[in-house]
């Protein structure tokens, strides 16, 4: 926290900003993870928090370490890099594993397998 | 001046981080399927993430850093393994 | 050149990553980062994966601004819709889209940009159909979506990878 002082007042409006902002973002998107209706729906609502809640986030310790540290922030090119990468593929297995399960046991509300018929 | 912005300023995220974690651990005890659990347990594993990293930004230090890249990495490779599992009823094909 | 080093272009990032991890160009470092990039693509050419032959480095660029511009879009219109509540009517549905990019490598990049903008995901596709099953939450007008994944970004990939 020792630097924290000396940080001019701009560098930490912006560094307050960004957080506050990506945090929002975040918990806004886990809000709808808790509040939309059908898994498919529910799908959407984590990629809030992966994609700019986590930039913004992200973003904001990056510049706090760049002004305050005298270290250039990496690390957070190279989580944001990572996260932005392997939630798409996680969710789209996600995505397959729930049609492959409602479709197994019938359900009405997925539609059926492209190939099948004149989708 | 800036402290006090700045503290502020993370407790608010950390608060908003605590609260989203909170949305997750509901969807995930609430379920109703095991897919809707897995997504929540996800997203549970991003917060954790950025939760870490406001730390890291309270602190000062950059140790907390390489403990979310660790969690990213655990979490990514726990969630394929249970999508495959619901996919196949096996991890290992 | 190919027999050593068949993935250059891997070997490189995962340098470029084994040395942001640590912080420090020392020489140590670097030679650690290469062998470790180097056994990466000879493991990787084990499996013996399509290379994928990009053909103009200045649209990816351009590919990339405009997924940003419009994950950013999203993302703001997906946050409305949860924080407006579960009062509004019923708009979330499936959709096909027929392609016409069928570079296994192009398809990918589609599938990880429409699942990564909040509000649409990709979730299956079919070689023999060249069509795509996404479901999207908040959906006004069919043709639009089609249109949007058409020619905003299946144009670019098309030119990208094809």
């Amino acid at each position: 926290m020792s630097d924290m002082a000396e940080m001019p007042v701009a560098v930490a409006v912006l560094v307050g900003l960004l957080v506050v902002g990506g945090a929002a973002l975040t918990a806004a998107g886990c809000l709808g993870l808790a509040r939309l209706g059908t898994f498919y729906e529910r799908i959407h609502a984590p990629t809030l928090g992966t994609s700019f809640g986590a930039l913004l986030v992200l973003a904001g310790s990056a510049v706090y370490f760049t002004a305050g540290g005298g270290r250039l922030a990496v690390h957070e090119v190279l989580i944001f890099v990572f996260v932005s990468i392997t939630t798409p593929v996680t969710l789209m297995l996600l995505a397959q594993a729930a049609l492959h399960r409602d479709r197994a046991e019938g359900s009405d509300e997925v539609p059926p397998p492209i190939d099948s018929d004149a989708a | 001046m800036s402290a006090t912005i700045l503290a502020g300023s993370l407790v608010a995220a950390q608060i908003m981080l605590v609260l989203a974690m909170a949305a997750t651990a509901y969807r995930m005890i609430r379920g109703p399927r095991a897919q809707d659990r897995i997504l929540a347990l996800d997203a549970f594993y991003v917060n954790a993430m950025l939760l870490l990293v406001t730390f890291g930004i309270r602190t000062g230090t950059t140790l907390y850093f390489e403990v979310a890249l660790a969690i990213g990495l655990l979490g990514f490779v726990g969630t394929v393994a249970l999508a495959k599992f619901l996919m196949r009823g096996e991890v290992i094909e | 050149m190919s027999r050593i080093l068949p993935y250059p272009a891997l070997a490189a990032a995962l340098l470029v990553m084994w040395l942001l991890l640590n912080q420090s160009v020392a020489p140590g470092q670097m030679l650690l980062g290469s062998i470790v990039g180097v056994l990466a693509a000879l493991a990787m050419a084990a499996l013996r994966p399509e290379k994928p032959r990009i053909r103009r480095l200045g649209l990816v660029l351009r590919l990339v601004a405009l997924v940003t511009i419009d994950v950013a879009r999203s993302n703001l219109a997906v946050a409305r819709i949860v924080l407006a509540g579960g009062r509004r009517e019923q708009t979330s549905a499936f959709l096909h889209v027929p392609l016409r990019l069928t570079d296994r490598h192009g398809l990918a990049v589609l599938a990880c940009i429409v699942t990564a903008t909040p509000g649409s995901a990709w979730l299956e596709y079919s070689p023999a159909r060249s069509c795509v099953l996404i479901h999207v939450l908040d959906l006004i007008d069919e043709q639009q979506w089609i249109d949007t994944l058409t020619n905003r970004y299946e144009t670019l990939l098309l030119e990208i990878f094809q």
